[in-house]
C-alpha cells in the first residue's frame, strides 16, 4: 500500500477523534442542561427538555445527520460539515446523557439535600456543593458506555460524504481492492480507540470515587 | 439561662394519609431551654422537629420563632405561605442533626465544617477554618480534619455532624434520635459530647431521644408524645420518677426494660 494511502487512513482517523472528542464535549453540555432542566421548578422549561430528549432518543442519529447536511442547506441554513456532523452526534447523545445526569441527580439521597436545608444553603448551592459533586461520580460509568457509543456512531458521517476513517477506508478500498484487508484494519482501529476511552473512563472512575474518600472495590471473581 | 418564649406551635396538624401525625398540637419552648420530645415511635416527636427546620409543613396551625411566623408571610395585608427567601431568613435561627448524620461524603471533614459558614455565613475560609478546628477539637476529633466521612466510624461522623451544626452558631439546635443508630459504646462517646455542648452553648435545644438517662442529664424539660398530641409535659425528675399518666408510665417501663 502507496504512502498515500496510508496518509488518507491517517487523516480519516483525525476526522473520527475530532468528531468524539468535540461530539462528546457539545454533547456534554446538551446532557447537563437537558438533564438538569427536567428537574426544574418550572413546567415549561421542564417540557423543552423533555420534548428534546425524547425526540432525540427517538430519532436515529443518521436522519439527523441527513437533515442537518442535506435539508437544512436546501432550506437556505448551510453549516460546515464537521460542525454539522458534530451538531447531529452530539444532539443524540446529548439526549441520552440527560438521562444519565437526571437519574444520578436523582441518586442522591433526599437526606443529603434535607441536611443542605438544614445548613441553610441557598438550591442553587444545594445543587452545586452538594447534590451534584455527588452525582458526578454516579454518571462517570454510564457516561463512559456512551462515549463508546458516540465513536461508533461517528462513523455515521462517512454516509454525508465526510471523510471519517470509514470514509477513507472505503476510498483505500476501492483502489487497492483489499477488501477483507482494510475492513480488518478499521476494525482494530476503531477497537484501539474504544479501549483507550475505556481505560480513560475507568482513569476518571477512580478519581472520581478517592473524591468520596473511597478506594474502587476490586473486581471480585465469582 | 432561659428567657422568654421562643418557639411557638399553636394548633398545629400534620396528617400523612390517613395517619394523623401531630393532632392540634400547641405548646412553647423558651429561649435557652433545653427540651427532650419523648414517646413511642410515630407519635409525632420528629415531624416536630422536621417542621423547625422547614423539611415538613404543617396542614394547618402556626408555628412562630422569635414571634415570626415559620411558614407565613406578610404581603401587603394578607399572610401568604412563606416562599424560600423568608424560609431561607427563618432558617438562620435553626439547624439540626440527624439520625443518619447525613455528612456530605464528597468533602473532607474540616470542609464539611466550613462550607455553610463560607457560603452561607460568608466568614472568609480562614475564620471558617480556625472555628472548624476549634469545634472538632472539642468533639474531640481534631485529628480528623484530613479524613473524609467514610473513613470514620458512625460515632466519629455524627460528633463531626454535631460540629458542624454549631459552627452555623445556631439559636435552636435540633437533635433528631442523634444516638439511634449508634451501638452503646458510640452512642455513649456521641451523648458525652452533647453533654458538654450543653454545657457550653447558650443554644436552645429540642432533642428527640431513647437515651433517657441524657435526657435526664441536659433537659430543663421533658414532653411525653403519644399519638400526635403532648400527654404530659415536666420537669425530667418529676416525669421519670413520678409520671402522672399511665401511658408515661407504660412507655417508661418499656424502654428502661430495653436498655
Amino acid at each position: 500500500m502507496s504512502t498515500g494511502l496510508w496518509l488518507l487512513l491517517f487523516d480519516g482517523l483525525l476526522v473520527t477523534l475530532q468528531l468524539t472528542v468535540f461530539g462528546a464535549a457539545l454533547g456534554l453540555v446538551f446532557a447537563f442542561a437537558a438533564g438538569l432542566a427536567r428537574l426544574s421548578g418550572r413546567r415549561v422549561v421542564r417540557g423543552i427538555a423533555f420534548a428534546y430528549t425524547e425526540g432525540f432518543r427517538g430519532l436515529p442519529a443518521l436522519v439527523v445527520l441527513f437533515w442537518l447536511v442535506f435539508a437544512l442547506p436546501a432550506l437556505g441554513l448551510q453549516l460546515e460539515p464537521l460542525f454539522a456532523g458534530v451538531l447531529a452526534l452530539a444532539l443524540n447523545i446529548g439526549a441520552y446523557g440527560a438521562e444519565v445526569v437526571r437519574g444520578a441527580v436523582l441518586s442522591v439521597p433526599a437526606a443529603q439535600l434535607e441536611a443542605a436545608v438544614a445548613l441553610n444553603f441557598t438550591p442553587w448551592q444545594r445543587m452545586r456543593l452538594v447534590v451534584l459533586p455527588q452525582a458526578l461520580v454516579a454518571m462517570v460509568p454510564p457516561m463512559g458506555n456512551l462515549l463508546v457509543e458516540l465513536l461508533k456512531a461517528t462513523a455515521l458521517v462517512s454516509l454525508v460524504y465526510l471523510q471519517d476513517l470509514t470514509f477513507q477506508g472505503q476510498i483505500v478500498r476501492a483502489a487497492t481492492g483489499e477488501t477483507a484487508a482494510v475492513f480488518a484494519g478499521l476494525l482494530v482501529g476503531y477497537g484501539v480507540i474504544a479501549l483507550a476511552l475505556t481505560r480513560l473512563v475507568r482513569l476518571v472512575e477512580r478519581r472520581a470515587a478517592a473524591g468520596l474518600g473511597r478506594t474502587p472495590a476490586r473486581e471480585v471473581t465469582r | 439561662m432561659t428567657g422568654e418564649r421562643f418557639i411557638s406551635f399553636d394548633g398545629v396538624s400534620k396528617h400523612f394519609g390517613s395517619t394523623t401525625v401531630l393532632d392540634d398540637l400547641s405548646f412553647d419552648i423558651r429561649a435557652g431551654e433545653r427540651v427532650t420530645l419523648i414517646g413511642p415511635s410515630g407519635s409525632g416527636k420528629t415531624t416536630i422537629l422536621r417542621m423547625l427546620m422547614t423539611l415538613t409543613r404543617p396542614d394547618s396551625g402556626t408555628i412562630t420563632v422569635d414571634g415570626v411566623p415559620l411558614f407565613h408571610e406578610r404581603r401587603g395585608d394578607a399572610l401568604v405561605p412563606a416562599g424560600e427567601a423568608h424560609l431561607r431568613r427563618m432558617r438562620r435561627h435553626t439547624t439540626m442533626v440527624f439520625q443518619q448524620y447525613n455528612l456530605f461524603p464528597n468533602m473532607r471533614v474540616l470542609r464539611n465544617v466550613t462550607e455553610a459558614p463560607v457560603h452561607v455565613l460568608g466568614l472568609s475560609r480562614d475564620e471558617a477554618e480556625g472555628r472548624g478546628r476549634e469545634l472538632l477539637e472539642l468533639v474531640g476529633l481534631g485529628d480528623k480534619v484530613d479524613a473524609y466521612p467514610s473513613q470514620l466510624s458512625g460515632g466519629q461522623q455524627q460528633r463531626v455532624a454535631i460540629a458542624r451544626a454549631l459552627a452555623m452558631r445556631p439559636d435552636v439546635l435540633l437533635l433528631d434520635e442523634v444516638t439511634s443508630a449508634l451501638d452503646p459504646e458510640l452512642a455513649a462517646e456521641v451523648l458525652d459530647v452533647l453533654r458538654d455542648v450543653a454545657r457550653t452553648f447558650d443554644v436552645t435545644m429540642l432533642c428527640v431521644t431513647h437515651a433517657m438517662r441524657f435526657a435526664r442529664d441536659v433537659s430543663d424539660r421533658v414532653l411525653m408524645f403519644n399519638e400526635g398530641r403532648i400527654i404530659e409535659s415536666a420537669p425530667p425528675e418529676q416525669l421519670f420518677d413520678a409520671p402522672e399518666q399511665v401511658r408515661t408510665k407504660e412507655f417508661l417501663r418499656s424502654v428502661i426494660d430495653e436498655t
